[in-house]
């Protein structure tokens, strides 16, 4: 192969899909590495301080397409304090002084600032795609930036951030020369939105099929952009009450009838069910539907609603949906593949939740089945057998039971057997969440049968360290371990310290692991950051001199070969 | 950095959790032996139309709340009486008072939490009175201390069965609410958690004085 002129060789790399691939190519020669490293033009970084980005920019000169993931995953449940770290303008600037063109930005879980954006916009004169996924630290004055300098955007995706708003002239900015927009979701953001520069924006934007409104959004406005989109693929609504005698009810019926592409809904912020019967004309065609955000509709109207969907492969419903209207969902839907249940406990319907008869229902009536995620009050292991049973091609599966260590109600047992034939009979499972009452046995399993396991969260289950261990010996493909409130400690820990290094990380909280373990570990295992997070109070006398036997409340692992970072806050040590 | 909502969160839900350490221990592992049990409906009438699921809750059907009010019994379907104690907990709806503290439990995304959550405040207009004021309705556990708050926001007000009663004026005040639809209803129908999730403004609505009894 060494024989073939670099060009050839660029070529056939152009046909390797995956970075897994591409980055196994580069390890063969160095002539390969050479030939690999310039004609690369995605890089994925799962963890933004794995390596740093001056170093992704020398490698990478070719570089358009950018993805960095930050903050650990439990950071999305207010595990992780605000100011630890993530933050994407070091990237951007290594990008900005390297010259590179970059046309597209993925960050996730990232400290993104309205510095940084600005310095996006007037860096990369071909920049296109944007997506924010679960980040913070900027405002629509940020967006404006973009917005302002981004002369051939064509996505600007912003999915469940925390944006401080500063006025809708954001959306103003867009050029009247600005048509290339394909895809445009601020749903997250909290605040209004000029009306009238909306539908201006949609209207001179021929190739628009993404359009995400926020709650600000009128249904009127709605309307009248339906009117100028009918094109649309996918549709978040915006606000979704009207009062239903009105003309623009009427209207919203018509302009929804004439969206024949329209295969993706959501939004429905306050939406009441009178207003349900103006999305009837589409049902047939959706493949996804977003109703988590629509607590008031249920019962009765859910049901009528689900009925129609035919066609649906992705649903995410709140739990008031109920077992039964989960019943209803498991024999009109048939190509449903990936459904999410959420807990509607914040500002819920308190008439139905779902139990283990729902998800059985699920099983039986939706065979292709393959991701799932399902807040529930209990689950059996009997239900759980029937699950694996009925749906072997589970590659993410998600259980949380509300009530924290609860045993199967029927037999009183733990859930080990449950889990353990979920696992057994799902070969290709690759992410999994545990829950309810579970001991060392269910580790055990996942060990044993979880070959394809790449990330797995464990919260309040276990016995011993035997079944940490059980895992980090037997899941080859362990990428992402994460920890809570399990009875694990440093024997499990530092049983096989080399294994980190093949994982991406290890989050370990309010378990048994003491400052002495993750020293060791540190100076075991160089390459490895070991950081550990203290949110104690200044006047602890910890601060002082912690005795090293003491259990570390929240411990970060990751592999990196940039070494310790320089922008950890106080409260974490890294070691 | 201000208080997040986390930590908000976590402050109502001490509030209700404090309505639980009226019980003793064994009575709250009784309560749980009680839920725990087979996949049938539990049996007994005692939440009548009300969701039976509800019992896993926690204590809806016995909790009394021990502010020395009257009259305020657990009855079927959506009546005033019907407390739900635990409902701004934290969904761990486990017996156990010490659940409903775990922090980023259940494992839901705050801004999902926040999305849902924002709805709740409401305005509450009084006939007669010069301005209108407004509540957080997720605060409150259930339709007695959404009135008892009224009653203290107002207070020329005391409850007698599920109206506001000025008893020097000797004019009732019943309590409505505009739903999602625009519509008009009586406060106290639906389950609490429904009536949160569809009510956009409260009015205590002035009517004629009560015939002595």
């Amino acid at each position: 192969m060494t024989y073939f002129p670099e060009e050839v060789v660029e070529h056939i790399f152009d046909f390797l899909g995956s970075h897994r691939d591409r980055n196994a190519v580069s390890t063969v020669c160095k002539a390969w590495y050479g030939v690999e490293r310039l004609s690369r033009r995605s890089v994925f970084v799962g963890n933004c301080y794995a390596v740093r980005p001056e170093r992704v920019v020398a490698r990478f000169p070719g570089v358009r397409s950018l993805s960095v993931k930050g903050k650990p995953h439990f950071a999305d449940f207010n595990l992780v304090p605000d100011d630890w770290g993530g933050f994407a303008l070091p990237w951007i600037e290594a990008f900005a002084r390297g010259g590179l063109g970059l046309e597209e930005l993925r960050l996730k879980r990232m400290v993104v600032s309205d510095e940084s954006l600005e310095l996006l916009a007037r860096s990369f004169p071909s920049f296109k795609v944007l997506v924010l996924i679960s980040c913070e630290g900027f405002s629509t004055d940020g967006l404006a930036a973009i917005a302002t300098h981004c002369r051939v955007l064509r996505e600007l995706d912003l999915q469940e951030n925390e944006v401080e708003d500063c006025g809708p002239r954001w959306l103003s900015c867009f050029p009247d020369s600005c048509t290339s927009l394909v895809s445009l979701n601020f749903a997250c953001l909290k605040g209004e939105v000029n009306a009238a520069a909306l539908e201006r924006l949609v209207a001179r934007c021929p190739n628009i099929r993404t359009l995400r409104l926020n709650r600000a959004v009128s249904v009127d406005s709605l309307s009248k952009i339906l009117a100028r989109a009918p094109h649309l693929v996918d549709l978040g609504t915006g606000s979704f009450t009207i009062d239903h005698h009105a003309e623009a009810y009427h209207r919203l019926i018509n302009n929804f009838t004439k969206c024949k592409s329209l295969k993706s809904l959501s939004g429905f912020w306050d939406a009441s069910p009178r207003c349900l019967p103006a999305v009837y004309p589409i049902c047939g065609n959706l493949t996804g539907l977003n109703l988590s955000y629509a607590p008031a509709i249920q019962g009765a109207d859910l049901i009528k609603l689900i009925r129609l969907c035919l066609k649906l492969q992705r649903l995410w419903v709140l739990d008031c949906i109920g077992d039964k209207g989960l019943a209803v969902v498991a024999s009109t839907c048939k190509e449903l593949q990936e459904l999410r249940v959420f807990p509607s406990d914040v500002c819920g319907v308190g008439t139905a939740a779902v139990t283990e008869e729902g998800l059985v229902a699920i099983s039986s009536g939706c065979p292709k089945l393959n991701s799932l995620l399902y807040f529930c009050h209990q689950m059996t292991n009997a239900a759980l057998v029937t699950v694996a049973k009925n749906c072997p091609h589970f590659t993410r599966f998600r259980l949380c039971i509300l009530d924290p260590g609860k045993p199967d109600p029927v037999t009183n047992q733990p859930l080990d057997e449950g889990f353990g034939a979920i696992v057994q009979s799902c070969k290709d499972l690759r992410r999994l969440s545990l829950s309810g009452l579970l001991t060392d046995q269910v580790f055990l399993y996942i060990g044993m049968y979880a070959e394809c396991l790449e990330m797995l969260s464990i919260a309040f289950a276990g016995d011993s360290d035997k079944g940490m261990v059980y895992v980090l010996n037997g899941c080859k493909n362990l990428r992402k371990l994460e920890i809570r409130d399990s009875p694990f400690g440093d024997a499990a820990l530092l049983e096989d310290v080399g294994k980190y290094e093949t994982m991406r990380s290890l989050w370990m909280s309010s378990c048994y692991v003491t400052l002495k373990g993750c020293k060791t570990l540190a100076a075991k295992m160089p390459r490895l950051n070991v950081e550990v997070i203290n949110e104690r109070d200044e006047s602890d006398e910890m601060e002082e001199n912690p005795s090293d036997l003491r259990r570390v409340e929240k411990m970060y692992v990751y592999r990196t070969v940039a070494g310790p970072r320089n922008d950890a806050p106080d409260f974490v040590w890294m070691l | 950095m201000g208080r997040g909502p986390a930590e908000r969160q976590g402050d109502r839900v001490e509030m209700s959790t404090t309505l639980e350490k009226e019980r003793s221990l064994t009575e709250l592992e009784a309560d749980y032996e009680e839920t725990a049990l087979t996949l049938g409906l539990p049996g007994g009438s005692r939440a009548g139309g009300w969701d039976q699921q509800e019992r896993k809750r926690g204590f809806s059907e016995t909790v009394h709340l021990s502010d020395g009010s009257s009259g305020i019994e657990p009855r079927g379907g959506g009546d005033l009486g019907d407390e739900s104690p635990d409902c701004a907990a934290s969904g761990a709806g486990g017996p156990r008072a010490s659940k409903a503290r775990v922090v980023g439990w259940p494992p839901v995304r705050s801004y999902r939490k926040n999305a849902l959550r924002g709805c709740t405040y409401v305005k509450v207009a009084v006939d007669g009175a010069p301005y209108l004021r407004k509540v957080d309705l997720e605060i409150y556990s259930g339709y007695h201390q959404l009135l008892t708050a009224l009653q203290e926001m107002f207070s020329c007000f005391t409850i007698r069965d599920r109206r506001l009663v000025d008893p020097v004026k000797g004019t009732d005040y019943i309590p409505t609410y505009e739903d999602k639809d625009g519509d008009w209803m009586l406060v106290g129908d639906v389950p609490w958690k429904m009536f949160v999730a569809s009510c956009k403004r409260l009015r205590l609505m002035n009517i004629a004085p009560r015939a002595p009894r």
